[in-house]
């Protein structure tokens, strides 16, 4: 067994899931808004195998190569200030990763407030992109901390819209226990693996709504050894990964 | 030819129940002296237009906002913004909410006096159920598709912070993103500048290339100069967000008591008290 890929932390299990999200995208902007984790996972993924990624600093400059979480951009390739990026949402070349605070089994989900929109009980956010986003662009979303009250049987208000209200296309869901996807016939949420340590029931008990189980599932996939070097010494050296999905006390 | 103004000039001239757009975005380059003037004016009952940030935290405080216009309220590095939630939460405001998408195409037919502008972007959404009076139009072309009319966030007034500008109010921005504020300009009726150093018109090309130059005086009522007037916003490159303070407000918000001592302290006076307070509580750190 490989030492360095036992050591894998699940933040660096979870960044590699984020980077796995984009395999395949070549040169679109990722727009990893939702935290560290999954802007790790965009650079990380840049960094190996999908390097015609645009990634940005976090701000409006698109780098020429990816920067480290936190860091400004050494040489910038682009620019790209909130009014060209709420274009590019139309334009279409882009893949975000946002973070909702409910999510249901369609994927419809909500950031703008809990309970009734009219006199909510917990305001959040508000809708942001989140309309435009997943009508017009794969979306993807993080979850840092996979509970009964991110994944619900209902959204109290849709500012995300689900597989059943016309998203264009909700690639998968991220957590700190599992990657979870729509690929199913009625598209409805589907676990597809489970991180290392976590077992399904697990999964299931986190979870507010019947998930399709299908009868093996695997594990996520690891770090490689290239990977978690890229991650530790490269793009996050501060460990911020660690702080969004603390690992859990060892013996 | 001057059109430079004082703070409570600007805000003299505003009237209850206005109709009025705040540039910036979250808690960036926020027109805050402006906004603090406000909430020491008689000013009531207004529609606020804004990408939110503190102003919107800072005006439902004072208890000015009767509607707010936005797609969000946030103070980025402090996600959610307290005296928003509350407003919210105690059904202080009513709230117009729109995707950021749509915001934009709001504010660009409101600057181009077009009733509305046409985009996919709410369909599906709960924007159209909370939102009502919104209408879908058909392209007349082949495609026929369905679209969404956002119609025009026209504005009585617009307030908009900028790095630079000169006495006739062409004004320019220094930092790395334009926000929406030349549409705000264009969008109202009148536009008010606020900025951190008046410079001669001829050294505005000195401090940036012209494409910095956002606004033209000829959306310009009036400007003045407020020197770190967008504190505790992010003003790059003059100043950048003062974290400290923005945790000071946020935690203060939280609190009724912390806030009537956070309010007595920093916003008890006008805007060169609030700037003498800030120093003093810097230097006390």
């Amino acid at each position: 067994m490989d030492t360095t890929i036992a050591e894998a932390t699940r933040a660096e299990v979870c960044a590699v899931a984020c980077a796995e999200l984009f395999r395949g995208d070549g040169e679109i902007v990722a727009a990893a808004v939702a935290g560290f984790v999954p802007m790790l996972g965009s650079r990380l993924a840049r960094s190996t195998f999908e390097p015609g990624l645009l990634t940005t600093d976090g701000g409006p400059s698109l780098t020429a190569e990816p920067v480290p979480l936190g860091a400004a951009a050494d040489v910038v390739e682009g620019w790209l200030p909130f009014r060209d990026h709420l274009w590019l949402v139309l334009n279409g070349r882009r893949h975000v990763i946002m973070g909702p605070s409910q999510i249901d089994r369609y994927g419809n989900t909500n950031i703008s407030c809990i309970g009734d929109w009219a006199r909510p009980s917990r305001q959040l956010l508000g809708v942001r992109g989140g309309p435009g986003n997943t009508l017009l662009n794969p979306t993807s979303y993080w979850v840092p901390k996979h509970s009964t009250r991110v994944f619900t049987e209902k959204v109290d208000m849709v500012s995300g819209v689900g597989t059943d209200r016309g998203a264009h296309e909700l690639r998968a869901v991220v957590t700190n226990l599992a990657v979870l996807d729509f690929d199913t016939p009625d598209r409805r949420m589907r676990l597809r693996s489970v991180h290392p340590g976590v077992a399904v029931d697990d999964v299931v008990a986190a979870t507010g709504f019947e998930l399709v189980i299908p009868a093996e599932v695997p594990r996520t996939r690891l770090p490689d050894a290239e990977e978690l070097r890229i991650m530790r010494e490269v793009l996050d050296p501060k460990g911020l990964r660690e702080r969004e999905v603390p690992s859990e006390a060892r013996s | 030819m001057s059109k430079v103004l004082t703070i409570e000039e600007i805000v003299g001239s505003l009237e209850s129940g206005m109709t009025i757009g705040i540039g910036g975005w979250g808690s960036r380059r926020k027109p805050m002296a402006l906004v603090r003037a406000i909430c020491r004016s008689p000013l009531t009952d207004l529609t606020v237009v804004t990408y939110g940030g503190p102003d919107v935290g800072l005006l439902c405080a004072a208890g000015k906002v009767r509607r707010l216009v936005t797609a969000f309220v946030t103070m980025d590095s402090i996600p959610l913004e307290p005296h928003f939630r509350q407003a919210r939460q105690t059904g202080a405001i009513e709230l117009t909410e729109y995707d950021e998408g749509m915001f934009m195409f709001g504010l660009y037919a409101a600057a181009h006096r077009l009733p509305f502008l046409p985009t996919p972007v709410g369909l599906g959404s709960d924007v159209m159920k909370i939102n009502p009076g919104l209408k879908t139009v058909r392209s007349p072309y082949e495609d026929g598709t369905e679209l969404v009319a956002v119609p025009a966030l026209t504005m009585d007034a617009a307030l908009v912070h900028m790095n630079r500008a000169d006495a006739r109010g062409n004004a320019q921005y220094l930092g790395p993103d334009p926000y929406m504020d030349d549409l705000f300009a264009k969008a109202a009726d009148r536009t008010y500048v606020s900025c951190e150093r008046l410079v001669d018109t001829a050294d505005l090309a000195k401090e940036g290339p012209p494409q910095s130059m956002l606004i033209s005086r000829a959306h310009v009522a009036g400007v003045v100069e407020t020197p770190n007037g967008a504190h505790f916003t992010d003003c790059a490159p003059d100043h950048g967000r003062d974290e400290a303070f923005q945790k000071l407000y946020a935690k203060s918000a939280a609190d009724p008591e912390q806030w009537a001592a956070f309010r007595d302290r920093f916003l008890s006076g006008d805007e060169a008290a609030y700037q003498d307070a800030v120093r003093v509580w810097r230097e006390e750190k």
